[in-house]
């Protein structure tokens, strides 16, 4: 449970940590709240060679609201975020989401441009974020871009983020009719299965209905077919349990200690009938 | 008991006196090993392999030697030049320290690194070139004697299978007889897996040889520090490692539960890297290490079987078990009891006979077998039993309390002989089980269970009414390698009138600071405050085995006791002296001789000290101490009920224990806030077996989840509301009537919460689910698929 040898650096403006990763070459990795890298380290299956902490760079901590928007910081803590009054406000699903991470010295230490960076696949945001139609903001030397929560993630670990990107922050439309449910590994607390819905009801009617998944395949996906059959539905009973049945998209569904691939799909459908419930009442 | 026979300032038994180790411990300065520094000290760390079988082709120390701060490499080599690459485990079976030519477990210590800091040894390890050969594996205990298996352990000679030993007790015949003549007969075949200690402290020690007095002092985790003495003077004495040059250390200890009993190959490495480099070489696991190679607990397949009448009378009880060692027998069971004290599994019925075989065998797993938190494979025993009576009521259709009640041993019965040959020594199960029915609210529970059954809902209502045996042990029939389990206490009262205790067992948070203290407060009157409490250095403390199997109390709790009474007599003879009377007219008093009828004329304690060193009687030894070695006459048989309420989240198969009762009896209380710690202590790791650990290995040997990402050790998230009562059953045999208490909750808890999912899910059709009750096995029992 030690790391290997490494080097750490601080970076005190976001310039300096781009110049410092291309001092350090492939072997550099950015570091904020550590709490996905360092485990990796101690267990040397991560070797960065220089640790480049971006935790005290200016101008990506912090949430504020504006124009329907919530913008939260790259390194705003999943305390933070579960107790942002804003977020509470505008976007429920996700302050409920961040306060369900892992444990409260994860949720005081780790980051949520870290934990979508790191895209494991039983984190909470993946799910949460593909639901609520975030967009992540992505910084280089290049310059910066934006990419939909939902075409973020890729793969197993794996995003569309370059190397040498640091995800600056995230953006989060106002949903006030947001839901996350999550069924955690008992030991590590990641999801086994966790699902995002945001609702848009009118006169008892699904307007519009997106659902994100987590925990359940290697990487957070879109239910599509499962809107598809609850869009301008009164989400009644037997709506729901299609959609229930649909939701894991005959996607491959992970398969380890805690759940089978079949009571993962399982889950799904428990999640997205638990998450529609509750956002249905916030509606 | 109800009333203290001594004030609340004396402290003597009954009185919930705050612990007096805590007064370090919540500052955060306690003494563990890794506190232990020594000038010049190396560290040690260890290569292990990665493969459950396999030939070990060549070892190339070179890269490693080569890394900055890298001072030596350690191998089986190495180690064979003074004959230490093998040693005997506590059962009397082998083990390697350091292999040779092949490897017999994944996480097995292939060769040891030693350096000058934690951190060059961990690159070190990596840099160790071994070439393996994979062999095959044998994971499957049930496959483990097949003909066609490979033999594990090839390196013993006339070892021709992988069967370790066969072991039965009760009578085959006459119980065959009963199941032929009993209407009903419910069979299951129960399996409690691998689980692990998982103590907060990993194991390590700190060793230091002195090259010119030849003197080796360890620092050790262990819990039985004079044995291990003596096994490192057995094992090592060829090399010069005498018992008089050995000073084993324990200090404070981080959480035991059994898997600080054991001698494991990396203290025996570190002992032999300080003896050839004359440094003090520091090792200490990390917690992967600690899960994946060293001892575990449990790993019994039960075939199990009970034979009734159908009003509910319980007739015979037949168990077949087989258990897996992995690759050597490295439990630390008493020498004539190779599956412990499994036979108890009678548990607190009157059968008419009964009739227990265990077989043990080897597999390509870590060793042990150790007792976690229960005495030598009562756990087993009892969720056997427990689960099996369970079984029958559903099978007649009876109330499980209603069942237990009709067929407990009666109050008037004991002493007590069961049919596989234990003698209770007392017990009275129905006065424990009704307190817990009306502490609980029994009757209205299962109205309210049949109300939400009726909506759909899961909700289960389990009982445990085990029956505990601890405190080994009589040395007719208890040793370890030979050693009888005795235990000692040495007691020196000061001029002062303070005291000065020591003892061959040795805390592990069980609080024997205080509780040894409360003994000598109750025997002889002096404050628990004056009097200091020290364990684990075998230079200093009298012999004895140790603290595990919930046995301090019972032995060395008792001979401090006997020591107290030997001081008392003298005391006696002093206080005549001084009270110018003869020892006759004497009367005692908690802290004080009184002459007879004159209860003004009165010579304390602390008098009576101060003259034991200042104005004895012509005649008598000066001086106030006694040392006392206890064997016991019996073991201590503490018993309890537990009632569990479980809700059942049917969407998902989740358990949430809503409530839990627990009623023990562990005999007359010594510090009843100490006792209700450890039941709630033992109630949290009863619950972890029940629903969370496993230790689970796939085909090739590879352990399936081996760190706390996966294996959940229940915190307090996790954990229910414990409601705690008791009942007080005094032991007859102990001078104190005292009993064991520490491990009745870890032995009681789990099939409490068992029979409560089961119960749940039972007009399902649902007769047995294996622990741990994960939430998928719930699911699909509901569902009624096969579990995965």
């Amino acid at each position: 449970m030690i790391a290997y040898k490494f080097d750490y650096k601080v970076a005190n403006s976001i310039e300096e940590a781009f110049s410092m990763l291309s001092s350090a070459g492939d072997a550099g990795s950015f570091i904020s709240g550590g709490h996905s890298l360092v485990p990796a380290m101690k267990l040397r299956l991560a070797e960065p060679e220089t640790l480049i902490d971006i935790s005290k760079i200016p101008g990506m901590s912090g949430v504020a609201i504006e124009d329907g928007f919530i913008t939260i910081g790259g390194l705003v803590t999943h305390a933070e975020v579960a107790s942002s009054y804003i977020i509470k406000e505008s976007c429920p699903g996700l302050a409920e989401c961040a306060g369900v991470i892992g444990d409260a010295q994860v949720r005081n230490k780790g980051t949520i441009g870290g934990n979508v960076a790191h895209a494991d696949p039983g984190s909470d945001y993946p799910g949460a974020l593909i639901a609520f139609g975030a967009t992540i903001c992505l910084s280089s030397s290049e310059g910066s871009r934006e990419i939909a929560a939902e075409n973020f993630f890729t793969g197993l670990f794996d995003t569309a983020k370059e190397q040498g990107e640091i995800v600056t922050a995230v953006k989060v439309p106002v949903a006030s009719s947001s839901a996350y449910a999550k069924f955690p590994n008992p030991a590590s607390r990641y999801a086994v299965v966790g699902v995002g819905v945001a609702l848009n009801m009118e006169n008892s009617t699904c307007q519009s209905i997106i659902i994100g998944v987590t925990g359940a395949a290697d990487h957070a996906y879109r239910a599509k077919e499962s809107e598809s059959i609850l869009n301008g539905s009164e989400l009644e009973e037997n709506n729901i349990e299609k959609a229930a049945s649909a939701v894991s998209e005959s996607k491959e569904m992970m398969n380890d200690l805690v759940a089978s691939a079949d009571y993962r799909t399982h889950l799904c459908g428990v999640m997205l009938k638990r998450a529609i419930a509750k956002a249905k009442y916030r509606s | 008991m109800s009333k203290c026979k001594t004030s609340s300032e004396v402290g003597g038994m009954g009185h919930s006196v705050k612990r007096k180790e805590d007064a370090r411990f919540i500052r955060g300065q306690g003494n563990y090993v890794d506190d232990v520094v020594r000038p010049g000290m190396v560290f040690m760390d260890i290569v292990r392999s990665p493969y459950a079988h396999a030939k070990i082709k060549s070892i190339n120390t070179e890269k490693a030697l080569a890394h900055p701060g890298v001072a030596a490499v350690i191998t089986g080599e190495t180690l064979k030049e003074y004959n230490l690459h093998m040693m005997p485990t506590l059962m009397s079976d082998t083990q390697m320290v350091l292999p040779i030519d092949k490897v017999c477990y994944q996480s097995q210590e292939v060769a040891a690194v030693i350096g000058t800091d934690r951190y060059a040894v961990a690159d070190g390890i990596e840099l160790v070139e071994v070439e393996y050969e994979p062999l095959p594996v044998v994971v499957d205990p049930f496959k483990a004697t097949d003909p066609d298996a490979p033999i594990i352990r090839d390196d013993k000679e006339g070892q021709e299978s992988n069967h370790i030993w066969h072991w039965e007790e009760g009578d085959k015949e006459a119980t065959a007889e009963i199941f032929n003549n009993s209407d009903v007969v419910v069979k299951e075949r129960i399996y409690i897996p691998r689980i692990h200690v998982a103590s907060i402290e990993t194991c390590g020690c700190v060793s230091e040889f002195d090259k010119a007095t030849g003197q080796l002092t360890v620092w050790m985790t262990t819990q039985a520090p004079h044995a291990i003495r003596t096994v490192l003077a057995l094992v090592a004495g060829h090399v010069g490692l005498q018992e008089d040059k050995i000073r084993v250390i324990s200090p404070d200890i981080g959480g035991g539960f059994g898997g600080k009993v054991p001698v494991y190959p990396g203290y025996v490495i570190a002992i032999a890297a300080s003896v050839v480099t004359g440094l003090p070489v520091k090792w200490i696991e990390d917690r992967r290490e600690n899960l994946q190679a060293d001892s575990f607990a449990r790993d019994y397949h039960m075939d199990c079987e009970i034979a009734a009448d159908k009003d509910g009378t319980l007739n015979g009880l037949r168990i077949k078990t087989l258990a897996d060692n992995g690759y050597a027998d490295a439990a630390a069971n008493p020498s004539k009891y190779p599956a412990g004290m499994f036979s108890i599994c009678t548990g607190s019925y009157d059968f008419k006979n009964a009739f227990v075989e265990v077989d043990g065998v080897y597999t390509n797993k870590p060793p042990g077998g150790v007792a976690y938190r229960c005495s030598f494979r009562v756990t087993e025993a009892v969720h056997a039993i427990e689960r099996m009576v369970d079984m029958v009521a559903d099978e007649i259709m009876m109330d499980a309390a209603e069942l237990r009640m009709k067929n407990f041993i009666p109050k008037d019965a004991f002493p007590y002989h069961s049919p596989t040959g234990w003698e209770y020594d007392s017990g009275d199960y129905h006065a424990a089980l009704q307190l817990a029915m009306d502490n609980i609210g029994y009757d209205k529970l299962l109205e309210e269970q049949k109300e939400k059954r009726e909506r759909g809902e899961f909700m289960g209502i389990g009982i445990c009414s085990f029956t505990e045996v601890v405190g080994a042990g009589p040395s007719k029939d208890f040793d370890i390698l030979g050693i009888k389990m005795f235990d000692s206490s040495e007691i020196r009262i000061h001029p002062t009138g303070k005291a000065i205790a020591r003892f061959g067992t040795k805390s592990q948070g069980q609080g024997h600071e205080t509780t040894y203290a409360q003994i000598i407060a109750e025997e002889l009157g002096i404050p628990y405050t004056d009097v200091s409490v020290e364990e684990g250095d075998t230079d200093t403390a009298p012999y004895g085995l140790g603290t595990y199997a919930s046995r301090s109390t019972p032995t060395a709790g008792a001979a401090a006791a006997m020591a107290c009474r030997k001081i008392k007599a003298k005391a006696k003879k002093i206080a005549a002296h001084l009270l110018e009377t003869s020892e006759e007219d004497l009367e005692w008093e908690v802290g004080k001789f009184s002459v007879k009828g004159v209860p003004d004329k009165a010579v304390t304690i602390q008098d009576i000290a101060f003259a034991a060193y200042t104005n004895h009687p012509q005649g008598l030894e000066a001086g106030l101490e006694a040392t006392h070695y206890y064997d016991p006459p019996n073991l201590t048989f503490p018993f309890g009920s537990y009632i569990a309420v479980v809700d059942i989240d049917s969407g998902t198969g989740e358990v949430k224990v809503r409530r839990f009762m627990a009623v023990d009896d562990c005999g007359n209380i010594i510090n009843p806030m100490i006792v209700e710690g450890q039941i709630h202590g033992g109630l949290t790791q009863g619950l972890a077996p029940a629903l969370f650990e496993e230790i689970s290995y796939d085909e090739e040997g590879n352990m399936t989840g081996g760190s706390f990402m996966e294996y959940l050790v229940p915190t307090a998230v996790e954990t229910p509301h414990w409601e705690t009562d008791k009942t007080i059953t005094p032991s007859p045999h102990h001078p104190i009537g005292a009993k064991g208490v520490g491990e009745s909750p870890t032995v009681g808890a789990p099939p409490a919460i068992v029979n409560a999912v089961v119960d749940a899910l039972s007009h399902l059709g649902v007769k047995h689910i294996d622990i741990p009750i994960t939430p998928e096995k719930v699911w699909r029992a509901i569902h009624k698929k096969e579990v995965a």
